[in-house]
């Protein structure tokens, strides 16, 4: 046996700090028909101190980039109320508003910001939200993300996922035969993009632990690839599986006790089990073929992946304690990287038509009824990842020669791409909700 | 214990299939034939197997004749099946690894960018092993091989064309230097 202690090897993380630059920049490609019109007023800054962010201005974003909204630009607005007593309906009326957001930033109790926001509902002349809110001065943007959240909940009914995170890979080609490959952590808008890792080798399959504290990828900086746990708030990270031949697919289970993983240090790419506390290690598939990108089921116990032990690629569902084993696809001869929602109801996966000649596109199967609908139509799409409101889901793409991310909602009716300044982006990973 | 079982059956095996290769190919082995070839046909090498290539069976291959050997191998779509135009060369290879036991090489998988990355990865090492198998039951031993995959990571030509794609599903054997 091998002694799993000896593999466990402390590394100290190659932070790269960055300029709080915005690396992602959301465009809504394609809207719900008729989305809700919403104004979001400037707040007004009764603190003393200037502000470092428009709260108002990044709300606005939010509500317009969820496609379920239509906002109203700021120079069309007749006035800039702050307080419930100067908001004059009839004005909003007349500009076919549906809703109006209103708010003010005042000092708090020590050195702490008081943001205060108010929603009103313009026909029916009446308040709907309103909420302080204390912040310190650097916590403004995430102040903003939080009210988007609870209005973007009030209307929708729908848990907001503005104040979630995603990580990503992007990697560029520096030289012949050099590369530069990051693994880089922003807010699920793009912005305040960091770093987390830097690396010749290539990088891949980033998991999120589902508290939000830590991530798993596979990272080839030795050369061979192996696995790494990565502490988000410190920035140390250990090295937990390199066997020889495949470390892949991490998955956290959803306790954060267990890491699904791939290795095929028995010959081919199998399932193991492995226990973070204990390290020991089960291996849970025994087949011959390609067994690979495990994926949790919300309740724990069960895990989706893909195997081609029926000649194509297809994803079955692996009951952890009985053994049993479902084949959950069937339309179309590639499905892979399947991914479940929080409600265990929805499949969405890599999938590619019968007959459909070279496209890989977003499918989302619903599990219920086993009907299929493809999602998207760009030809090379992969790495899909959901919103934990379940709402979203975002993935990889190309457009020209170069990796860019795009998001589509389940039902198919809001489409958003997010093009990145540089490099290829690939591998998107949706955080659990982090608070 | 049962993976030392099967390493020493796979050792058995490979043993007998190279003695049954051995007096067979001598006869039929002619790797020009198969360099010219080769050139000729999408998808295919462009680093061995030129008019004057190739080496014949139960001759010592000296690292003169190696330069001439294709050293990318590729492979169909979703499949890991080495293309029988490969053959003469990875025997060529394998007699070379037999006659020199300190040799040895590193086989490197790759994927064209379809389909899923971990997949990907999957099939990159599962054509690596095509390939290691292949040298194995002509002579080399296991520990003269390793295997990587590296997946869709490392395209051998950027782009979304048949020619790309073609030219990225592919084993590469390269020798390592001690």
């Amino acid at each position: 046996m091998v002694k799993l202690k000896q593999l466990i090897v402390l590394a100290c993380c190659a932070l790269v700090s960055l300029s709080l630059r915005a690396e992602l920049v959301v465009e809504v490609t394609q809207g719900v028909e008729s989305p809700t019109r919403i104004a979001v007023v400037p707040f007004a800054n009764d603190s003393g101190v200037a502000l470092s962010e428009d709260i108002a201005g990044v709300i606005q974003q939010d509500l317009n980039r969820s496609g379920f909204f239509e906002t109203m630009p700021r120079e069309n607005m007749l006035g800039f109320p702050s307080r419930r007593n100067d908001v004059y309906f009839r004005d909003w009326r007349i500009s076919r508003m549906d809703y109006v957001v209103i708010g003010r930033v005042e000092p708090g109790a020590s050195g702490n910001l008081n943001v205060t926001y108010e929603l009103f509902d313009v026909l029916r002349e009446e308040s709907v939200l309103t909420e302080p809110v204390s912040v310190s001065p650097k916590g403004l943007r995430d102040a903003a993300h939080f009210v988007a959240d609870r209005i973007f909940e009030q209307l929708t009914g729908l848990k907001g996922a503005f104040s979630t995170q995603v990580v990503y890979v992007t990697a560029e080609q520096l030289s012949a035969g050099k590369q530069r490959f990051r693994l880089v952590l922003a807010d699920w808008d793009g912005a305040r993009a960091q770093t987390i890792l830097e690396s010749p080798e290539p990088i891949l399959s980033p998991a999120w632990s589902m508290d939000g504290s830590k991530l798993a990828y596979v990272s080839f900086e030795t050369g061979k690839p192996s696995i790494y746990v990565q502490h988000l708030a410190s920035g140390r990270r250990e090295r937990v599986q390199s066997f020889p031949g495949l470390n892949g697919a991490p998955a956290w289970s959803p306790d954060g006790n267990q890491l699904a993983l791939v290795l095929s240090r028995d010959g081919n790419p199998e399932i193991y089990l492995l226990n973070l506390q204990t390290r020991a290690l089960e291996r849970i598939t025994r087949h011959y073929g390609i067994d690979t990108e495990p994926s949790w089921s919300p309740d724990g116990k069960s895990l989706i992946f893909t195997s081609d032990r029926g000649g194509q690629p297809q994803i079955y569902q692996l009951d952890i304690a009985s053994r049993n084993l479902k084949r959950l696809t069937f339309e179309g001869n590639y499905n892979a990287r399947g991914r479940l929602t929080q409600d265990g109801r929805f499949l969405a996966m890599v999938h590619r038509s019968q007959g459909g000649g070279n496209g890989f596109e977003i499918a989302v199967q619903d599990l219920k009824t086993d009907r299929v609908d493809i999602l998207t139509r760009s030809g090379l799409v992969e790495s899909p990842s959901i919103a934990p409101n379940g709402s979203v889901v975002i993935y990889a793409t190309q457009e020209g020669t170069r990796g860019v991310l795009a998001a589509v909602s389940l039902d198919g009716r809001v489409q958003f791409r997010m093009p990145a300044s540089q490099g290829d982006v690939r591998e998107p990973a949706w955080s659990p909700y982090l608070n | 214990m049962r993976v030392a079982n099967l390493t020493k059956a796979v050792v058995i095996s490979s043993a007998m299939i190279l003695a049954a290769g051995c007096s067979t190919t001598s006869t039929t082995t002619d790797g020009g034939a198969a360099g010219a070839a080769n050139g000729g046909q999408s998808g295919a090498n462009s680093y061995g197997g030129g008019a004057n290539g190739g080496v014949s069976a139960g001759q010592i291959v000296t690292q003169e004749d190696l330069k001439r050997l294709q050293t990318v191998f590729y492979f169909d779509f979703d499949k890991a099946v080495v293309r029988q135009q490969g053959f003469a060369d990875l025997e060529a290879h394998a007699r070379y690894l037999a006659q020199n036991p300190a040799a040895s090489v590193r086989l490197e998988g790759h994927a064209d960018e379809r389909g899923t990355r971990e997949y990907n990865m999957a099939l990159g090492e599962r054509r690596a092993k095509s390939v290691e198998r292949l040298l194995m039951v002509n002579g080399a031993t296991a520990n003269q091989i390793e295997t990587v995959s590296l997946g869709e990571e490392k395209p051998a030509m950027i782009g979304h064309s048949a020619d790309a794609w073609g030219k990225n599903r592919r084993v590469e054997l390269k020798y390592l230097t001690k």
